[in-house]
């Protein structure tokens, strides 16, 4: 499979994150990337197979998902088992994982392909969670993970029989990740686990959750005292306490967790421990492409239906598309998308050539989710009254737009590691 | 090499019939159809183009039937522009085992008639040896509705056109293909070889699994010209102009029997 080698690396020890940073950006001008090879051609990047598979998502959601978004969104739940299940018989949620577990152990260049046709969807939340049925709970699992661990937990994720989520944020700890507080502390051949965990996507319905907590005690450095922990969400101690309301995403459940004492085979841990804050980055860069590709379509189409909503919109004696100020608009904001297709494009030809591209893709994911807000801000005003109404595309899309520059990593955190990048960010001030 | 000796076997017993499908690349259903400025015909440069949908069907129907152990071996044909390659990749993945693709040249793709592609299955058929041929029963660009009739004649064969049903005769040594008439529905045998052509209600084709979509990269494509099968493409027809429909003039509401009788007969559509 190509560019997935150099993940395959061992993991050194860092002795901290962000010496890690310094000495790859070392090699590397400050603003360029910091590869030496030539700029990829993104024309080739999508094939036939691409497409073909794009049109086999195309009709699973014009059949399987699109029918029922608004039931969902009202219900503010989606059936997480039963389409998973259809996703998996496709063969969607493993496009990129091992092939001996189920996966098509393609490129990533499949996983954007996929991203961008989730776009279609006539809400956010349901594409959410898919990715992070097929993109965020499994990455470290698929790398690092025992094989029976992958035979317990990876195979089934992938199939669509069993539901998974991504436990790392908490009540005091979302951008902040290295102040988790939840600890899984050796107890014999177990773990207990003790804590608890904040606005975990598909957490009332998952069957199984990825775990960030604090295993090494002795280890002063918070980065590197973490592990991740394949957890059953069926054992005595779990507690699914809330389903939290949000102002979006109505059909993604979101929930609250706790763990009281909660015991897991020690084997349970995902690869080495004290590496999973590590492991948990090294799939950031797919997890920002992922979030910036998986928009683009939805912002084009709401753009073009605005757009046609203002030619029979009449008002003033003209159509509301006449005016000069509405049909720029519209032309400005497409010009914005299609330049962060481009980013996307760029970016993810240079991580399937075996680059790293945190910088492009945190630029991606930061671009994103302000062209989101501007987007579906722009056009609900064109929408008029309608715009404010449950009963238009475009007011669900600026509910559900919002949560881009906040969660998958917060615009500031974004900002943060583009300064690194720049070389401008502040030393932390000594202690 | 298979033996064509199906007109005496009993189906059932047999390694099951051999199976030729029809695909065409056309524009896509879904696409708004805008006619070129000088009306020599429509736009298709940078539009989306897919499977033939009643194509689509007789795929579906082709890979049922291997499943269901009634058909051996299944092989799609597509005859048009390089870029039915992906249209036959599609039936690939659907299932299909092998397909061919008869190319045509650019310049004489918008002079294409059923009676030349007829011809040119005709010519595969004698080679191929298939037998069934299932093909759309029209194709939605130009809804000819000819091709299925036309092929079936020049190999004197069988034809069980607008199939809704295809199934084993009673005693399994026919088909026997329930169809689509303006009446109702209407069965009949047919023994093989024989035409069949889908019509909606046939089946509900798959969608390409992604497994299958890689695999269908490895599945043989074989490449012809309409020069070695000896067809000659010399077009029969020539088209005039190609012009939009009227656009729909708003109606009126009238509010009794009376007023309508009154209005039809005002425009002279009823004496």
């Amino acid at each position: 499979t190509v560019g997935r080698s150099f993940l395959c690396r061992p993991v050194v020890p860092y002795s901290s994150v962000s010496n890690a940073m310094r000495r790859s950006l070392s090699s590397a001008s400050p603003m360029s990337g910091s590869d030496a090879s030539a700029e990829p051609n993104t024309d080739k990047l999508f094939t036939a197979e691409h497409e073909a598979m794009r049109s086999t998502l195309r009709r699973i959601i014009e059949q399987d998902i699109n029918p029922y978004v608004d039931e969902w969104e009202a219900k503010e739940i989606f059936p997480a088992k039963q389409l998973f299940k259809k996703l998996g018989n496709a063969g969607l949620l493993g496009v990129t994982r091992p092939v001996e577990y189920g996966g098509l152990g393609l490129d990533y260049s499949y996983s954007v392909a996929l991203a961008e046709e989730y776009g279609r969807v006539n809400c956010g939340g349901v594409p959410m969670a898919i990715g992070v049925q097929s993109d965020m709970a499994t990455p470290a699992l698929a790398r690092f993970g025992s094989h029976e661990l992958k035979e317990q937990f990876l195979r089934p994720s992938i199939a669509g029989d069993l539901v998974a989520c991504l436990g790392v944020s908490e009540p005091t700890a979302g951008s902040d990740v290295a102040s988790i507080k939840t600890t899984a502390r050796r107890d014999g051949d177990d773990l207990v686990i003790n804590g608890s965990k904040m606005w975990i996507t598909s957490g009332m319905q998952a069957d199984w959750m990825c775990l960030l907590a604090n295993t090494e005690a002795s280890v002063k450095d918070p980065y590197l005292s973490k592990s991740l922990i394949c957890l059953p969400l069926d054992l005595p101690g779990v507690q699914r306490a809330r389903k939290i309301r949000k102002i979006g995403m109505h059909s993604s459940d979101t929930a609250q967790l706790f763990f009281e004492n909660v015991r897991v085979p020690a084997s349970y841990l995902i690869g080495e421990p004290g590496q999973g804050f590590i492991y948990q980055m090294l799939q950031f860069q797919e997890e920002r492409l992922f979030g910036a590709a998986a928009n683009l379509l939805g912002l084009e189409l709401i753009i073009q239906e605005t757009a046609e909503y203002a030619r029979q919109r009449k008002a003033f004696g003209q159509s509301l598309l006449d005016f000069q100020t509405v049909h720029f608009r519209l032309a400005e904001l497409l010009t914005e998308v299609e330049l962060l297709r481009s980013m996307v494009y760029r970016a993810t030809a240079k991580y399937v050539a075996g680059n790293d591209v945190t910088m492009l893709a945190s630029m991606a994911k930061l671009k994103a989710g302000r062209l989101v807000r501007e987007v579906t801000d722009s056009c609900l005003q064109y929408w008029g009254g309608m715009g404010f109404t449950d009963e238009v595309r475009v007011s669900r899309f600026y509910r559900d737009g919002r949560l881009l520059s906040i969660g998958a990593g917060a615009d500031e955190v974004m900002l943060s590691i583009i300064c690194k990048y720049m070389r401008t960010l502040p030393k932390p001030p000594k202690k | 090499k298979y033996i064509h000796i199906i007109n005496k076997a009993d189906m059932a017993a047999s390694k099951g019939l051999k199976i030729l499908v029809g695909c065409k690349r056309v524009i896509d259903y879904a696409v708004k159809v805008r006619v070129k400025p000088d009306r020599s015909g429509v736009v298709t440069e940078g539009v989306k183009h897919s499977m033939n949908p009643f194509d689509e069907i007789a795929v579906e129907e082709a890979v049922r039937m291997k499943e269901k152990k009634l058909a051996g071996e299944a092989v799609a044909i597509s005859v048009g522009p390089p870029q039915s390659q992906e249209t036959l990749r599609t039936a690939l993945a659907m299932g299909i085992d092998r397909a061919i693709h008869v190319e045509i040249p650019l310049a004489q793709l918008e002079k294409l008639q059923p009676i030349h592609v007829s011809k040119l299955l005709a010519k595969v058929c004698e080679s191929e040896k298939p037998d069934l041929v299932i093909l759309g029963k029209q194709a939605i660009d130009d809804d000819c509705n000819q091709t299925g009739q036309m092929l079936a004649a020049l190999l004197d064969w069988p034809q069980a056109t607008f199939a809704s049903k295809i199934e084993p005769s009673q005693d399994s040594k026919q088909l026997r293909v329930t169809r689509e008439v303006d009446g109702g529905l209407e069965t009949i045998d047919v023994s093989v070889p024989a035409v069949v052509t889908s019509d909606l209600r046939l089946n509900e084709p798959r969608y390409a699994t992604l497994p299958n979509i890689m695999k269908a990269k490895k599945k043989p494509l074989a490449k012809m010209s309409p020069d070695q099968l000896g067809v000659d493409l010399q077009p029969r027809q020539e088209v005039i102009s190609v012009e939009d429909p009227p656009v729909r003039k708003a109606g009126a509401k009238v509010e009794s029997v009376e007023d309508l009788v009154g209005k039809l007969r005002e425009k002279g559509l009823v004496k």
